[in-house]
C-alpha cells in the first residue's frame, strides 16, 4: 500500500518524464521520416550518384549504434567544432539519423516492389518522375511500408530511454532520481517500465490505424473485420517480424 | 588541430580489448536468445500459459532495454556481475524477438506437412525435431542473422551498468586524457568495422535462403 | 510501303521535316535484348488516322513495335520519326542523338496506350484515374477534367462505375476504365496492346464494343497488337504479319485474312483458329 501511495504521489513526475520521452519520439520520428522517404528514394534512382549517397548514409548510421552517436553529438562535436548542441535536440538528432537510415531501407524496397507495370502506366500517361513519384509509386509503396515503419517507430521510442545518459530529464532520468532520493528501485522503476509500455501501445494503436486507412485506400478489405475492437489485434502474421531492426 | 594520431595509437589496445568484451557478451548473449526464443515459440502454443508468456515477452520488447538492465543490475546481489547482468538480459530480451521469429517460421510450415506427420504415426518429438522445425528454422536463418547485428550494436547500453565494453572504455580514456573527439570517433568506425562486413555476410545468407 | 533498300540509313528521304507525310516512321529499326534480336532492320510507316493492326507468333516484335512507341524501350539501332520528327532521337546541330526524358517527354504528349494487365492505379477511384494526367500533364481545370472523365465513362458504358477503386470492378471493366483514361489525354496515336488477351472469355466483347465505337467515332490512329483476328477484320485498314522481326507479309485484312500469301502467314492463322481464338 506503502508503495502504491509512493507512486501516485510521484506520479506528476513520472508523467513529466513520460512526455519528455513522447517529445524525443515524436521528434525522432519525424527526422528519421524525412531522412527515410528522402535518402529511401534517392536509393531507387537510376544515376549512381544518388544511389551511392544513399548507399554511404544507410550504412554508416545504421553501422553506429545510436548511443555512440548520441555521445559523439553530446560530447565529441562541442570539442571539434566548439559548437554545443542543446542536449535534447542531440537526443533527436542522434535518433532520427539512426533510425532513418533503416527506414531509407524499408522505404526503398518498398518502392521497388511497387509493379514495373505501373510505371509503365504513368509513362503512357507522360507524368513526370516527380508526379510519378508523389501520385502514384509512393502512395502505393506507403501501405508496404507502415507496418516495419511501425516497429521502428516502437524501436525509436525504447531508444529514447538512452537519452538520460546525455543528460535529457526523460521518463528513465525520472526512475534513476526517484531512486536515488528514496531507495524505492522496484516501484521507480515498474512505474517507468509501465509508462513505456503504455506509451508503446498508443504508439501501435496509431500505427495500425494508419495501416489500416492506408489499405482501404487500395481498396483492400481489412482482414478480420473492421470493426474499432480488431485493432486490437495485430493485422496479419508474419508482417512484423525480421524487419524490425 | 584536434586530433592527435599518437594519442589515438596508444589508446587502441583498451579500445581493442572493450571490442573484444562487446563481441564475447553478443555472442554468448546471442546464444541464449537463439535458445530461449525457440523455447518461448514453442511453448507459446500452449493454451493458457501461451497467452501469459505472450503478454510477458510483449512488455519486454515493447519496453527500453536499458531500463531493463539497470533494473536487473540494481536488484541483483552484488556478487552478480555487470557483466552477468548484461548478459542474461540481452539474452532474455532479443528473446523476444527470436521468439516471433521462429513463431512466424512455424507457422509458415505448411499443414500438409502437420498432417503428413500424423499419417506416418511420428511421435510429437519427431514431428518437431525432424519435421517441423528444420523446415521453419532454414526460412529464418537471415531475420535471426539480422538480431546479431542489432544485438551488437545494443552492446553499448551496458556502458550504464559499467561493463568495461567499448564505449566504456573509450569514455574512460578519452575523458582521463580530455581526448574525447579521437575515443569516440573510434569507437564508431569500429562499430563500422563490424556491422558492414556482418551486413554483407547477411545480405549473402539472404540470397541463399531466399529461394526456399 | 518503301522496301528496306533504301541505300542511306541515317536519312529517309520524304520525311524529315515533311508533316504532311506519313505520321509515324520506322527507319531500320533494330532492337536486342542481349543477344536476342526482336526487330531486324524494321522499315514501316501509319498514316495519320490509319489503324493497323499487328499480328504474328508471340516474340515477334510486335509488342516491342508498340513499347519503343510509348518510349517504355530504347532502340538499338535505327530511328523513329513522328509527323517528320525525330523521335527515338533528337537534334543536335545536324546530327541525330538519342533522345533524353526532356524530349521524349514533350513528344510522347500525343501517344496513348491501353496495356494488356489493365495497369489501373489501385491508389485512386476511377474517377481520379481518368483525371490525374489531364490535370497534372496537360494542365486542364478540375471541372472540366471530371465533366471530361464523365463523359468517358458514359462512352465505356461504366457511367456508375464513377467512385468505384479498380479492385471492385471486373477484369472487363477495368479495361473499359483503361481506355477511358487514355482517351482522357486526348492522343493523336493509341497504342492497343494485346488488350483482351487478359480477360475471361464473356468479358471480351463488351471492351471491343467500346474500341469500335471510338475507331467509328474518332480519327484516332490505332495501333493494335491482337489475336482477336474478328476485330482486326472489322477496325483496321491494314494487317501486318510479323515474324521473326521482320514483316513477313502485309496487306488489307481481306486479303490478308481471306487469301493469305504467305506460307507463314496461313500457318499462323490456321494456329489461331485452332486455338479457338
Amino acid at each position: 500500500m506503502e508503495q502504491i501511495e509512493f507512486l501516485i504521489e510521484r506520479l506528476p513526475r513520472f508523467l513529466d518524464g513520460a512526455w519528455v520521452t513522447v517529445q524525443l519520439t515524436l521528434g525522432g520520428s519525424a527526422l528519421a521520416f524525412v531522412l527515410a522517404m528522402v535518402f529511401g528514394i534517392m536509393g531507387t534512382a537510376g544515376h549512381w550518384l544518388p544511389r551511392a549517397v544513399s548507399t554511404v548514409y544507410v550504412e554508416v548510421f545504421r553501422g553506429i549504434a545510436a548511443l555512440v552517436l548520441m555521445f559523439w553529438m553530446a560530447y565529441a562535436l562541442p570539442v571539434a567544432t566548439g559548437f554545443q548542441l542543446d542536449d535534447m535536440f542531440a537526443a533527436i538528432l542522434a535518433l532520427g539519423l539512426n533510425v532513418g537510415a533503416y527506414g531509407a531501407e524499408v522505404v526503398r524496397s518498398a518502392i521497388n516492389a511497387v509493379p514495373r507495370a505501373q510505371v509503365e502506366a504513368t509513362v503512357a500517361l507522360n507524368l513526370s518522375w516527380f508526379q510519378r513519384m508523389r501520385l502514384v509509386v509512393v502512395p502505393q509503396a506507403w501501405a508496404q511500408m507502415l507496418p516495419t515503419f511501425g516497429n521502428l517507430v516502437i524501436e525509436l521510442m525504447k531508444a529514447t530511454a538512452v537519452a538520460y545518459l546525455i543528460g535529457v530529464a526523460d521518463l528513465a532520468a525520472v526512475a534513476q532520481q526517484l531512486r536515488e532520493a528514496t531507495g524505492e528501485t522496484v516501484v521507480a522503476y515498474s512505474g517507468a517500465l509501465v509508462l513505456y509500455y503504455l506509451i508503446a501501445q498508443v504508439l501501435i494503436l496509431g500505427m495500425r490505424l494508419l495501416e489500416r486507412r492506408a489499405n482501404r485506400k487500395l481498396g483492400r478489405v481489412t482482414p478480420g473485420g473492421g470493426g474499432p475492437l480488431s485493432l486490437l489485434r495485430p493485422p496479419s502474421v508474419g508482417t512484423r517480424v525480421g524487419v524490425a531492426k | 588541430m584536434f586530433w592527435d594520431f599518437e594519442w589515438t595509437f596508444q589508446i587502441m589496445p583498451d579500445l581493442l580489448s572493450g571490442l573484444w568484451a562487446t563481441v564475447q557478451i553478443t555472442v554468448i548473449a546471442y546464444l541464449m536468445a537463439l535458445a530461449l526464443g525457440l523455447a518461448i515459440a514453442i511453448v507459446r502454443r500452449v493454451p493458457i500459459i501461451g497467452s501469459l508468456l505472450h503478454f510477458v515477452m510483449e512488455f519486454i520488447r515493447t519496453t527500453p532495454l536499458i531500463i531493463q538492465l539497470v533494473f536487473v543490475f540494481l536488484l541483483a546481489p552484488s556478487t552478480v556481475s555487470g557483466m552477468t547482468v548484461g548478459i542474461l538480459v540481452l539474452g532474455v530480451h532479443y528473446s523476444s524477438y527470436t521468439a516471433e521469429v521462429y513463431r512466424s517460421g512455424i507457422e509458415g510450415v505448411s499443414k500438409g506437412q502437420w498432417e503428413a506427420a500424423r499419417a506416418l504415426s511420428l511421435p510429437t518429438t519427431r514431428t518437431w525435431g525432424a519435421i517441423v522445425l528444420p523446415q521453419a528454422i532454414r526460412k529464418v536463418i537471415p531475420a535471426l542473422g539480422n538480431y546479431l547485428i542489432a544485438m551488437f550494436k545494443d552492446t553499448p547500453l551496458l556502458f550504464a551498468i559499467g561493463v568495461a565494453e567499448l564505449l566504456t572504455e573509450a569514455q574512460r580514456v578519452g575523458s582521463a586524457d580530455f581526448r574525447i573527439v579521437e575515443a569516440f570517433t573510434v569507437v564508431g568506425f569500429l562499430f563500422l568495422l563490424v556491422s558492414i562486413p556482418s551486413a554483407i555476410v547477411i545480405r549473402r545468407l539472404e540470397k541463399r535462403y531466399a529461394a526456399v | 510501303m518503301p522496301p528496306s533498300d533504301t541505300p542511306e540509313n541515317t536519312t529517309t528521304p520524304g520525311v524529315e521535316g515533311d508533316a504532311d507525310g506519313p505520321l509515324i516512321v520506322f527507319d531500320q529499326v533494330v532492337k536486342r535484348f542481349g543477344d536476342l534480336t526482336v526487330l531486324d532492320h524494321l522499315d514501316f510507316s501509319v498514316a495519320p488516322g490509319e489503324r493497323v493492326t499487328l499480328i504474328g507468333p508471340s516474340g515477334s516484335g510486335k509488342t516491342t513495335i508498340l513499347r519503343l512507341l510509348m518510349t517504355l524501350e530504347k532502340v538499338t539501332e535505327g530511328h523513329i520519326w513522328i509527323q517528320g520528327e525525330p523521335f527515338s532521337h533528337m537534334r543536335r546541330g545536324s546530327a541525330l542523338v538519342p533522345a533524353n526524358e526532356g524530349h521524349l517527354r514533350r513528344r510522347r504528349k500525343r501517344i496513348g496506350m491501353v496495356f494488356q494487365q489493365f495497369n489501373l492505379f489501385p491508389n485512386m477511384t476511377v474517377r481520379k484515374n481518368i483525371m490525374e494526367a489531364p490535370v497534372h500533364v496537360l494542365g486542364v481545370g478540375k471541372d472540366e477534367a471530371a465533366q471530361r472523365a464523365e463523359e468517358l465513362l458514359e462512352l465505356v458504358g461504366l457511367g456508375d462505375k464513377i467512385d468505384a477503386h479498380p479492385t471492385q470492378l471486373s477484369g472487363g471493366q477495368q479495361q473499359r476504365v483503361a481506355i477511358a483514361r487514355a482517351l482522357a489525354m486526348r492522343p493523336e496515336i493509341l497504342l492497343l496492346d494485346e488488350v483482351t488477351s487478359a480477360l475471361d472469355p464473356e468479358l471480351v466483347a463488351g471492351v471491343l464494343d467500346v474500341l469500335r465505337e471510338v475507331a467509328e467515332t474518332t480519327d484516332i490512329t490505332m495501333l493494335c497488337v491482337t489475336h482477336e483476328m474478328g476485330f482486326a477484320r472489322d477496325v483496321s485498314h491494314r494487317v501486318l504479319m510479323f515474324d521473326q522481326g521482320r514483316i513477313a507479309e502485309e496487306g488489307p485484312p481481306e486479303q490478308i485474312f481471306g487469301d493469305p500469301r504467305e506460307e507463314r502467314t496461313k500457318s499462323f492463322l490456321k494456329s489461331v483458329l485452332d486455338n479457338g481464338y
